[in-house]
């Protein structure tokens, strides 16, 4: 059983054109590393905050989310309760926002054990002491008695991610972590949450925007566009023949640090927003694949593509799953050609 | 900060208002006011009051200054709608004409506090430095006077009347609109948007009056409207203590100060209509600035 | 001004243009007092920019990367140091309308946040057109067309035109933010993370304008970031900066795939990537930390910090 399961989740508003998520399936097993990328407006914190059973008022929702078998969708207080007080937890992308400023960082990580633990202050202030160590800051000891402004962002993310973690939990849900943060902090912060992942066999589900760093970073990843997985598999699978047009498109739109520099083939238009919606493929008004009569007419489904002829390096055979129709004539490569071919209108 | 944050990224084009038809332009405009019933009851008794002293000369329908000696305290009647006071005046047309110097007494204090503090605000904020400073420290003694006070003492060295209390109250009200346009400036400042225009190479005063104003103007406003409450209620109080507006010119103060000997006698109705009229209008100012000033809140945020 | 004193002996690369150096930076400092102690946010900085070239100022936060980017455009007042754009030292202080337009012309800057730096009340083709009205750009007409022929060469059209910022998207907003800067015909466009906070795929079509731009303009870029692979997409030269001082400045060619300094291989190793190995980041990073503080010099043995030749 996967310590975190979406079946078929959907989350609408009234007033909105589309569903915030629209059937959302993903999973992710104890001792995971998994991602989940996609643009604003995607649905991907969304979709994090639903896996603490946190949903937007007024929703409506469809499907099930479960932790550790427990169903939150529809779930009692006590259950939802448990899940996050005991099983899974969240770091966020501004540590600052999580954090009472006039608090000490010490009072901060022995708050919850003491009032929902019942601990005492001395047992409370010792597993306070250790969590620290276990996020790699510098000096445990002074930084409990410190306030959060004396402590950098790098830093500060580090004590929450002690706080996230005081609970025993066994899941670890992410939302851009690192977003906020230097690219050398970026680099420490995502160490410590892959060794504290890999030590207590946590599953770990990290939101991101880079696909690099997801790719960098986690077993398998999931793309989402516009409220829907789009496209799953293996980071390998992912970034060497990608089978979806947007993860393509994605791929096309990041400039390498390495290898040829061509010009970059990036996506026309826009991310589509939530008054926006479309009968068929959500992708389709930006895919320069789009057939006219199918991909605007039909969603599709994510399905599993039939095995392009690749060379055996890069034929990778997994879990791979593509919502396109297309997706057994196109495989990543010549896809990003096709957008090769056609830059003048890329823009616009 | 250097990648995209998601409250950034999050804000989504807002698609153009409708523009509505110009005959039913006022109900629109009480609609997007919006704010719930008691918003909406605000306003509609706000603008009911100055149509009142717009058209009070042609509403009123005797004249308020005219004493029908030997029928004070009459009662409401057909004659009399609200009863006449001790002198035999009509309430009713008293309390219509006197809408006209109430409103206009803190309409006064209201224009001259803000324009001086929008200039004070505004100036000292864009210069900062030692400026700033001083002008600070005179507005928090400026802080210290209640306007009142400020008020009976330049009726003292003045006279009595309007002119000289609505001046030193606009003294009075002028550091708290001031305080609040240096504090919206300074912060306003720091936005690239200004920092932008200074690039391009305008002048600080175009940047300053033409480009930042406009976008703390709101919130000015909004402040503005509860001043208007204070100022109404400070200029009855005067008017009350007899230094303010003098009889026989119609005024909601003067009207409670006559009718408080009234109040004794069990002729209470003379001293409570313009009372309630004074309550009226300070809470209506008071909810209308507080909303305005909770959505502007809202809508930065 | 002029208070500096005489630049230090720079090594200067030779002009790559008869013209000589569009843009001449030298001996850049700026310190700021906090609590009365003296912070260097930018020390002895550098560089220079031949006509149509692409600098980038690549660092992370603290670096003072931002800070030069904004004394680059009058937002700042250097303590020491002087900026020279077509050969003429910009001035600290600018008084009169003569002297702020002559400024302007000089160097325009694009911001990070396309949701604040554009004005809220204004639409897109007024805040252009104002633009050209201070600048002088002709009659009515004459600048409803050069505003129509800024926008299209940004991508934008009448209907974002009309538009007030808060009907358009990011990426469009910081295409009218570049349309605005080209509007003066600056000869040097700064660019302050002027892509960070965009979409991965709105990032790419503005990064493809931007070297359209400067392939159709001739301008010259400053181009301040976080990434280095996106200024490897725009840039020729790379300076890379830590704490204030240049670490390292190269083209960026060379840069990266033979970066001298440790703080460069550092930041090359922190971008992700298949095979990536965080940990062994974060021991580098803290056997660095010691260094770049000390009195000592900051730069690595190797590394001078002036450009080993210029781009032509």
């Amino acid at each position: 059983m996967p310590l975190l399961e979406f079946n078929d989740l959907s989350v609408a508003l009234p007033g909105m054109a589309r569903p915030i998520l629209n059937g959302v399936s993903l999973t992710v097993a104890a001792g995971e590393a998994v991602a989940l990328v996609g643009e604003s407006g995607s649905g991907k914190s969304v979709t994090a905050r639903a896996a603490l059973g946190l949903f937007p008022a007024g929703a409506a929702i469809g499907g099930h989310v479960r932790v550790d078998g427990a169903d939150l969708v529809g779930a009692d207080a006590g259950c939802l309760h448990e899940v996050r007080t005991g099983k899974a937890s969240m770091i966020f992308q501004d540590p600052r926002a999580g954090i009472n400023p006039v608090r000490r960082v010490g009072d901060f990580l022995t708050e919850s054990l003491r009032l929902t633990g019942g601990w005492s202050r001395a047992r409370a202030g010792a597993r306070a002491l250790e969590l620290l160590t276990a996020v790699g800051l510098p000096d445990p000891v002074r930084h409990l008695r410190q306030y959060p402004h004396e402590l950098s962002g790098g830093m500060l993310q580090r004590v929450m991610i002690a706080g996230a973690l005081t609970a025993e939990p066994r899941l670890l849900l992410c939302d851009e972590p690192t977003t906020a943060l230097d690219v050398t902090t970026q680099a420490e912060i995502m160490a410590i949450l892959r060794r504290l992942q890999r030590e207590r066999g946590l599953g770990l589900l990290l939101i991101t925007h880079d696909i690099d760093l997801a790719a960098a970073t986690c077993d398998r990843i999931y793309v989402m566009y516009a409220g829907r997985i789009v496209e799953t598999g293996t980071a390998t699978e992912l970034l060497t023949a990608p089978r979806h047009p947007y993860t393509a498109g994605l791929l096309g739109s990041t400039p390498p640090l390495d290898g040829p520099l061509g010009r970059l083939t990036p996506i026309r238009g826009v991310p589509m927003g939530l008054l926006e919606a479309a009968p068929g493929c959500s992708f389709a008004a930006r895919c320069p694949h789009a057939r006219p009569g199918l991909c605007d007419r039909t969603a599709p489904d994510l399905a599993r593509p039939a095995p392009v002829q690749v060379p055996a390096s890069t034929a990778q055979r997994g879990p791979a799953l593509v919502a396109c129709h297309l997706a057994d004539e196109i495989d990543g490569r010549p896809a990003m050609a096709a957008v090769c071919a056609s830059p003048s209108e890329e823009d616009r | 900060m250097n990648a995209p944050s998601s409250t950034m990224a999050d804000r989504r084009a807002d698609p153009p208002a409708p523009s509505p038809s110009r005959l039913r332009l006022p109900l629109v405009w009480l609609r997007r006011a919006g704010g719930g019933w008691l918003m909406r009851g605000c306003l509609l008794l706000l603008a009911l009051f100055v149509l009142i002293a717009l058209f009070a000369p042609w509403i009123a329908p005797q004249d308020p200054t005219f004493g029908e000696l030997g029928n004070g305290f009459a009662g409401p009647g057909p004659d009399h709608w609200l009863g006449t006071d001790l002198g035999g005046h009509d309430t009713f047309s008293a309390l219509i004409e006197g809408t006209r110097t109430s409103l206009a007494g803190p309409l006064a204090v209201v224009l001259f506090s803000t324009t001086l503090g929008v200039a004070v605000g505004l100036f000292t904020a864009w210069r900062g430095g030692w400026v700033d400073t001083a002008v600070g420290r005179v507005l928090d003694i400026l802080f210290a006077f209640p306007a009142l006070l400020l008020a009976i003492l330049a009726v003292a060295l003045f006279g009595k009347g309007l002119t000289a209390p609505v001046l030193a109250m606009a003294i009075a009200y002028m550091p708290y609109t001031a305080r609040l346009v240096r504090g919206l400036t300074a912060q306003e400042k720091t936005r690239p948007y200004i920092a932008a225009y200074q690039v391009q190479g305008h002048s600080a005063v175009f940047i300053a009056f033409r480009r930042l104003l406009p976008n703390i103007t709101p919130t000015v406003l909004a402040q503005s409207t509860v001043n208007f409450g204070y100022a109404l209620l400070d200029l009855a109080a005067l008017s009350f203590l007899g230094l303010g507006v003098q009889p026989p010119t119609p005024d909601w103060g003067s009207m409670i100060n006559q009718g408080q000997a009234a109040v004794l006698q069990g002729q209470p109705l003379s001293a409570i209509v313009p009372a309630v009229a004074v309550v009226l209008v300070v809470v209506a100012f008071n909810v209308v600035g507080e909303n305005l000033g909770d959505r502007l809140a809202g809508r930065e945020s | 001004m002029n208070t500096a004193p005489a630049p230090a002996p720079v090594p200067t690369p030779a002009p790559a243009s008869p013209g000589g150096p569009l843009l001449q930076v030298s001996g850049l400092r700026k310190t700021y007092s906090t609590g009365g102690t003296q912070v260097v946010a930018v020390d002895d900085l550098s560089f220079s920019l031949h006509p149509g070239g692409a600098l980038g100022l690549v660092g992370e936060s603290g670096s003072g990367k931002t800070t030069t980017a904004r004394m680059l455009v009058g937002l700042e007042r250097p303590d020491h140091g002087q900026i020279l754009v077509q050969g003429a030292p910009i001035a600290a202080t600018v008084r009169g309308r003569a002297a702020r337009l002559a400024r302007a012309k000089a160097v325009q800057i694009v911001f990070q946040d396309p949701y604040l730096s554009l004005d809220g009340r204004i639409s897109i083709g007024t805040t252009i057109d104002g633009v050209l009205r201070l600048h002088g750009c002709g009659d009515r007409a004459a600048r409803a067309g050069r505003v129509r022929e800024l926008l299209a060469q940004v991508g934008l059209g009448d209907r974002e035109s009309a538009a007030l910022p808060r009907q358009l998207s990011g990426g469009q907003r910081q295409r009218a933010a570049i349309a605005r800067a080209l509007a003066v015909e600056p000869a040097v466009l700064v660019l302050d993370e002027a892509v960070s906070a965009l979409d991965v795929s709105v990032q790419a079509q503005v990064l493809n304008l931007l070297s359209d731009i400067r392939r159709d303009t001739g301008i010259g870029l400053v181009f301040v970031s976080h990434d280095l692979a996106v200024v490897r997409y725009v840039c020729d030269e790379a300076l890379v900066m830590y704490r204030g001082r240049t670490m390292e400045h190269q083209p960026v060619a060379d840069l990266l795939t033979a970066p001298r300094h440790p703080y460069t291989r550092l930041l090359l190793a922190s971008v992700p990537r298949p095979g990536w190995d965080p940990d062994a980041i974060g021991r580098r990073r803290r056997a660095l930390d010691v260094l770049p503080g000390d009195t000592g010099s900051p730069t690595a043995p190797t590394a001078p910090t002036a450009p080993t030749a210029p781009i032509a």
